[in-house]
């Protein structure tokens, strides 16, 4: 469906069959002290040329080093394919598809979106996807609360563990709704979630326990102990993950036997490049017993009147333009383009092929962290196993150690005193299959010039 | 023109509410209600064992369009849910004031229902609404 603007004539005709002068008249029921006549601090326009030189001039002074910072957000290797496919024009702008004859192709890609995360995640139903992996872990904080109708505190455990984006986001969004989130504290030995301090609540009523697999530091947690203790205590559990490394762990669907209520996290590592922070999306899969609380878009499958299949968005009921306040949540759209790149993504490299990204970049990690206790003396700060994400122990402020790696154009890793007092000399680091043994061996040489003197 | 049992009482929400012989009351919803809503697809029940208040949501009947929630016609206990329309919503459609019962309640106060609306007065607001 092609757009064509109306032409001035079309126009004139229009206003004439309404009864009105100008299209100006049509806004004069907002008052005029409203109105803006020019907008301030905008300057004239220019040409395209002139853009495109200014924009070629901005970007040269952008500069790419070898990056070694993980902390929510993953450099891997998208194949040329997958942009090539996602930037088809019916992929690249199809609409939303709220009239199902003329969307088949944009649902079935969400079908099969959906089909795959809910495999990857082993749980009966996946949405068709939301912003990014911090507003996930907010909705599905919500999910929980209206979801459990027997828990009347509204009380969410939320390790401090999770990323702080995620945990700050999620405050954000649920603050207004008189929601508990109490924060557990990790073990400084471990890393991981502090099993005393989780221990205290017991006996509680409990409305949701998060549960982050990896965790911020890049740490495995004990998800199988984890979510039964919150199925003993009569809460839902939320499970926080990198859907990429679930080719290898085990899936929240399975953890503790039964799995866990809801599924959330940042779907970025599936061939969405990291674009200085976005777009990215977050995913949101459950039980069926959850489904009509979910939040976002759900893409179901179906016949027409003439038996045909197809597909069509579902349960639209429970979404915003039609419930309104009481809807199960604000956001009445998707991440269409990133899903489908995500998709085409997942289905060239196939499971064999995510498995393989997983394995390698774990491998590349430890054989840094291998490389730098030998080499520099770094050592990993914490006491527990790490996926492909360590938090490394200087001795020194990280922030003054990353900005000289920085000169020489390494990014070694995201300084954790950002966002947790006393880890000021600590560095998360990961490396991907991105990353060569070369790339490896510069940065333990840089790192180890960063190290000396004052 | 809809059907509007004349033993029954009815709600500005288009509840309607039978007493029963032990104390408790019915609720369903009428058959404009049911008309409006279209073909149901599921009905999210109260708690047995919670209270509600009057006109406190309690419930949601869902339609392919719509999902809309069920009040609390007076404050009380539900005491049991309709649990064959989780397999049959739509027997709401076809029986609204029969088998499409939703729930039982204990109210608090039984004689909080003879201030709901009567069938005329219920007949009259739906009139007015279209």
């Amino acid at each position: 469906m092609p757009f064509i603007p109306h032409t001035p004539e079309e126009v004139r005709e229009m206003l004439a069959v309404v009864g009105v002068g100008d299209l100006d008249s049509l806004f004069d029921e907002i008052p005029p002290e409203l109105r803006l006549a020019q907008f301030q601090g905008v300057p004239d326009g220019v040409s395209e040329m002139e853009v495109s030189r200014l924009m070629a001039e901005r970007a040269a002074r952008d500069r790419v080093g070898l990056n070694f910072v993980g902390a929510g957000a993953y450099e891997h290797h998208i194949p040329a394919a997958v942009w090539q496919i996602a930037t088809r024009g019916e992929y690249y702008t199809a609409y939303t598809p709220y009239q199902a004859e003329t969307s088949q192709g944009t649902l079935q890609v969400i079908y099969e979106y959906q089909s795959m995360m809910a495999e990857l995640t082993a749980m009966d139903v996946s949405n068709a996807s939301l912003y990014d992996g911090a507003s996930g872990l907010a909705e599905a904080v919500l999910m929980a609360v209206r979801s459990h109708r027997k828990s009347r505190t509204r009380r969410i455990l939320m390790p401090a563990a999770v990323h702080p984006a995620y945990r700050a986001t999620t405050e954000t969004l649920v603050r207004a709704q008189g929601i508990d989130l109490v924060s557990l504290p990790y073990d400084p030995r471990t890393g991981t979630l502090d099993r005393d301090a989780l221990a205290r609540h017991e006996g509680e009523d409990i409305t949701a326990v998060v549960i982050p697999q990896p965790n911020f530091f890049g740490l495995l947690e004990e998800v199988d102990e984890l979510s039964a203790w919150a199925r003993r205590q009569g809460a839902l559990s939320i499970a926080v993950v990198n859907p990429l490394l679930l080719s290898l762990l085990k899936p929240p669907g399975e953890w503790g036997g039964e799995g866990v209520d809801i599924v959330c996290g940042e779907g970025q590592p599936l061939g969405i490049p990291l674009s200085s922070g976005g777009p990215y999306c977050g995913f949101l899969c459950t039980r069926q017993a959850h489904v009509r609380q979910m939040p976002g878009r759900l893409v179901g499958r179906t016949v027409d009147a003439d038996g045909r299949p197809g597909f069509v968005l579902t349960l639209q009921a429970r979404e915003q333009h039609i419930r309104r306040s009481k809807a199960t949540s604000n956001i009445c759209t998707n991440q269409g383009l990133m899903v489908t790149a995500a998709t085409i993504h997942m289905a060239l490299l196939g499971a064999e092929g995510l498995e393989r990204v997983a394995a390698t970049s774990y491998r590349r990690t430890h054989q840094l962290v291998e490389m730098l206790a030998a080499q520099s003396g770094v050592r990993p700060a914490f006491d527990s196993e790490f996926f492909h994400e360590c938090a490394l122990r200087l001795g020194r402020p990280a922030e003054a150690v990353l900005e000289r790696m920085a000169a020489e154009g390494v990014l070694g890793g995201y300084p954790l005193g950002r966002d947790y007092p006393g880890l000021e000399d600590t560095l998360l680091v990961c490396a991907t299959e991105t990353k060569s043994p070369e790339d490896l061996a510069r940065y333990a040489e840089v790192l180890g010039r960063a190290l000396e003197g004052p | 023109m809809s059907e509007i049992p004349e033993e029954l009482k009815y709600t500005k929400s288009h509840e309607w509410v039978l007493v029963n012989e032990d104390g408790t009351m019915t609720v369903g919803i009428t058959d404009h209600a049911q008309e409006l809503l279209g073909d149901l697809v599921f009905v999210e029940f109260p708690e047995v064992g919670n209270r509600y208040g009057t006109d406190e949501a309690c419930g949601v009947v869902e339609s392919v369009k719509a999902a809309s929630d069920i009040l609390a016609p007076v404050s009380g206990e539900v005491v049991e849910v309709n649990e064959a329309l989780s397999d049959t919503p739509e027997v709401i459609n076809q029986d609204p004031y029969g088998d499409g019962w939703i729930y039982k309640m204990r109210p608090d106060d039984v004689a909080e229902v003879d201030s709901l609306l009567d069938a005329e007065a219920y007949r009259a607001l739906i009139e007015a609404e279209e």
